[in-house]
């Protein structure tokens, strides 16, 4: 009776410690559910990387990926002009304004606090890369509630090959420079960065929105 | 046994021909659950925007392409952003043609009635001006 518990006791932890590994912490999603939101309110990107120009190509970015999940999103041209017109243009001070002053001018169900972690080329001897990181908050502004957060990164590295030789790698990162310089990778590279934040149905991601056909199916 | 064997033989056939149809039908399926209709006509819309951010398109360089959109959008029979009416409608204010700037505020209202509030703040602004 007793080495049979005992074996039964050993099973059981030995199941815990494999599912523990197998498995990651799944989203609470309980305060999101509750919220319903339909319309998102995208803020200007704080910046943490030394690019200026990033908070440009982010938020430039930021409006298909929740659109596509199914939701309004403000249009975020004339969100800069308004926050401008009332004398505030730092993402800082932006992100800083009451949920309910925001609720009030644009009648958003919820505000998307984005931060910038990363944005650009490192170049280095082998190959040049070009990274963007980046780090969201999704926040009820009825409420102040936090109902989702996420972060996501993107490489032009990502597909690329290895085996070309060193003359090889070399032409290739003489010739990724120039290519990054010219057309503006960091630019793609941050699509790449913000569809993987900002899309639903991801692990761990955004829930759909109640203009996706996929709403409350998860 | 001849009649035995030629059963067989058909039954096979009505096999294959229904394992055919059956694969007819698994790549039907997968070819629309991998890659669903995307819900909206992006086209030029969001290279507009970065374009206004960083200064690098005047306002009717946007309008001819965000024009273009509206054509193609028309022809596909998708439906435009969100906030791509009410980023027109901040193009003509800045080329001073009042008239589309409401028609286009009350379009994003119209099909997408989530940004009400904003596009009536946007309206009584514009009118104080």
């Amino acid at each position: 009776m007793g080495r049979k518990l005992s074996r039964g006791i050993t099973a059981l932890l030995i199941g815990a410690i494999l599912t523990g590994c197998a498995t990651t912490q799944p989203y609470d999603y309980t305060a999101f559910r509750q919220s319903k939101p339909k319309s998102i309110l995208v803020l200007p990107p704080i910046n943490d990387s030394l690019e200026v120009n990033a908070p440009n190509s982010v938020l430039a970015h930021a409006t298909l990926p929740l659109a596509e999940s199914g939701y309004y999103v403000f249009p975020v041209t004339l969100v800069v002009d308004t926050f401008r017109e009332n004398g505030l243009t730092s993402p800082g001070d932006i992100q800083a304004v009451a949920p309910a002053k925001l609720l009030e001018i644009f009648g958003a169900d919820a505000g998307l606090y984005i931060k910038i972690k990363k944005y650009g080329t490192t170049y280095v001897v082998i190959s040049s890369s070009t990274t963007v990181a980046a780090d969201a908050k999704l926040i009820d502004l009825r409420t102040g509630q936090l109902l989702w957060e996420g972060s996501a990164y993107a490489s032009s590295d990502e597909g690329g090959n290895s085996g070309d030789g060193l003359v090889g790698l070399l032409v290739k990162a003489i010739a990724n420079q120039v290519i990054a310089s010219v057309t503006d990778e960091g630019h793609t590279v941050a699509g790449m960065a913000t569809r993987r934040l900002l899309s639903a149905g991801r692990p761990n991601g955004l829930l759909y929105g109640p203009r996706s056909p996929y709403y409350e199916q998860q | 046994m001849m009649v035995c064997g030629e059963i067989i033989v058909k039954r096979i056939e009505t096999l294959v021909q229904h394992t055919a149809i059956l694969a007819v039908y698994a790549l039907v399926l997968t070819g629309c659950a991998s890659a669903p209709k995307p819900l909206y006509h992006w086209d030029s819309y969001q290279t507009q925007v970065y374009k206004h951010f960083k200064g690098e398109a005047g306002p009717e360089e946007q309008i001819t392409a965000l024009e273009k959109d509206i054509q193609k959008a028309r022809s596909e029979n998708t439906a435009l952003p969100p906030g791509f009416h009410a980023h027109l409608a901040l193009l003509y204010a800045e080329i001073g043609k009042e008239d589309q700037v409401i028609q286009e505020l009350e379009t994003e209202k119209r099909m997408f009635p989530e940004s009400s509030s904003f596009m009536d703040f946007l309206t009584h602004r514009f009118n104080k001006q």
